[in-house]
């Protein structure tokens, strides 16, 4: 073959890899999962109503709000702050497309870090979505990752210097939502993105804050509930109950005082709502995971971390059933809804009262998709995307 | 500053590729060109922004 001919040939062939995968990260950077509204929900509103300077970036997310007839308490649960993990941000997604409040008010946040879950996790090998089954189908979802996409925030600091502390951080954490709070209005996007959160929990008056998050079970910090000061005695008492009622463990941690960024510590400190963070179990975190897969993703199942748990490396117990993505939704959706009953048992005053939203049992089941709802039945003006 | 420094890694990115480019037209090996293609693919991919 002739060079000229030959480079042709390689450049064509080059040209087909970039143009596909280029398609498939457009694509997924693009892709709209559809939320089709639950009754309950009675206004959504955009996070920039709170802090114009974020309007039109990647990061001007949805808010859901589902106000009770009756007056109560304001809680509002945060989904996706980690997109890579999903059980949180899925059962957040059952309160919006089911929960109805009778007593109280709930904003539901599915996507808190739109911006990272248009990537994966440079050289992790992650499926750039999943697919959720439902009786009408399968519903899609982006996998993202932990930290803001580099597209929309560049170029990372050397030693990232959290605001206000001063504490000294990774410097890939100053794309991590999750080391952010409370963010500043003349920040990154990230810390932009915190702020603003900041500003809707202070103005909309928000009594409850609680972020939903997965954990690798090689990571301490696992299957338990995170308390700010002011929420100790609130989440002991859903741990214990959820413990004791649902059939599964859950247990409760202090907010380190010095471990500055986190929700459940600067929330509680610069609001005055209780910060509440949850775990689940999610080997498909662990670094000792076989092939990473969808597969995986959703069954939880995993030779090589069952293994590491038999050499006692892991914080959280692992079998042959692995930790499927309807426990994990499961576990959350029960201890969001525990903490509205415990909740109101302290607070009568302050009610928060909610139907529609399967708990442990119920997901476990019935699948996680029995509760997602079709896009094509929604009814004209019910039907949004994230 | 931020913006600064986008810009000159965009215009550094663009030069990359277009040294790539040269060295794969100017090459007389089928190795080498096929290298120079795989390299180019991500500066390509940064360039026009897809992640």
């Amino acid at each position: 073959m002739k060079p000229f001919v030959r480079k042709i040939v390689f450049g064509l062939l080059g040209l087909l890899l970039l143009v596909t995968s280029g398609i498939s990260f457009y694509e997924s950077r693009h892709l709209e999962e559809p939320v089709v509204l639950s009754e309950g929900v009675t206004q959504v509103k955009k996070l920039s109503s709170y802090f114009p300077d974020i309007a039109g970036s990647m990061n001007d997310c949805n808010l859901y709000f589902l106000e009770g007839k009756e007056p109560g308490a304001t809680l509002c649960v945060l989904g996706g702050t980690h997109p890579e993990e999903p059980g949180g941000q899925l059962a957040a997604w059952l309160f919006a497309e089911n929960a109805v409040m009778k007593k109280g008010r709930l904003i539901v946040v599915l996507s808190a870090n739109r911006s990272a879950s248009t990537a994966t996790r440079l050289g992790g090998a992650y499926p750039p979505d999943f697919i959720i089954n439902t009786p009408w189908g399968g519903e899609t979802f982006r996998l993202g990752d932990r930290w803001s996409n580099p597209l929309d925030q560049w170029p990372d600091p050397e030693v990232y210097i959290h605001y206000p502390s001063g504490q000294y951080l990774a410097y890939s954490d100053s794309r991590n939502l999750n080391r952010c709070w409370p963010g500043r209005p003349n920040g990154s996007l990230t810390e932009k993105t915190c702020f603003a959160f900041m500003e809707m929990i202070r103005k909309e008056k928000v009594d409850i804050v609680i972020d939903l998050h997965e954990a690798e079970l090689q990571y301490p910090v696992i299957s338990t509930i995170v308390a700010h000061e002011k929420g100790q005695e609130l989440a002991m008492f859903i741990s214990m109950t959820l413990t004791d009622m649902e059939g599964f463990n859950m247990g409760m941690e202090f907010s380190p005082k010095n471990l500055h960024g986190l929700s459940h510590r600067e929330i509680g400190d610069y609001s005055d709502a209780v910060s509440l963070l949850f775990e689940a179990p999610e080997p498909f975190l662990d670094a000792t995971r076989g092939e990473t897969t969808r597969e995986q993703l959703l069954t939880g199942k995993d030779e090589f971390v069952m293994k590491a748990g038999k050499h006692g490396l892991l914080f959280e117990k692992i079998d042959e059933k692995g930790w499927p993505i309807d426990v994990r939704v499961g576990r959350h959706t029960s201890a969001v809804l525990q903490t509205m009953a415990s909740w109101t048992e302290a607070n009568p005053g302050k009610p928060l009262e909610c139907e529609g939203v399967p708990r442990y049992a119920e997901v476990i089941a019935k699948g996680l998709g029995f509760f997602l709802r079709n896009p094509a039945q929604a009814q004209p003006g019910r039907l949004w995307y994230e | 500053m931020n913006l600064i420094i986008t810009i000159i890694y965009y215009i550094l990115v663009g030069l990359i590729s277009v040294v790539l480019i040269y060295n794969l037209i100017k090459s007389k090996e089928w190795e080498k060109e096929v290298l120079y293609i795989i390299v180019l693919i991500p500066f390509l991919l940064r360039l026009f922004m897809l992640k």
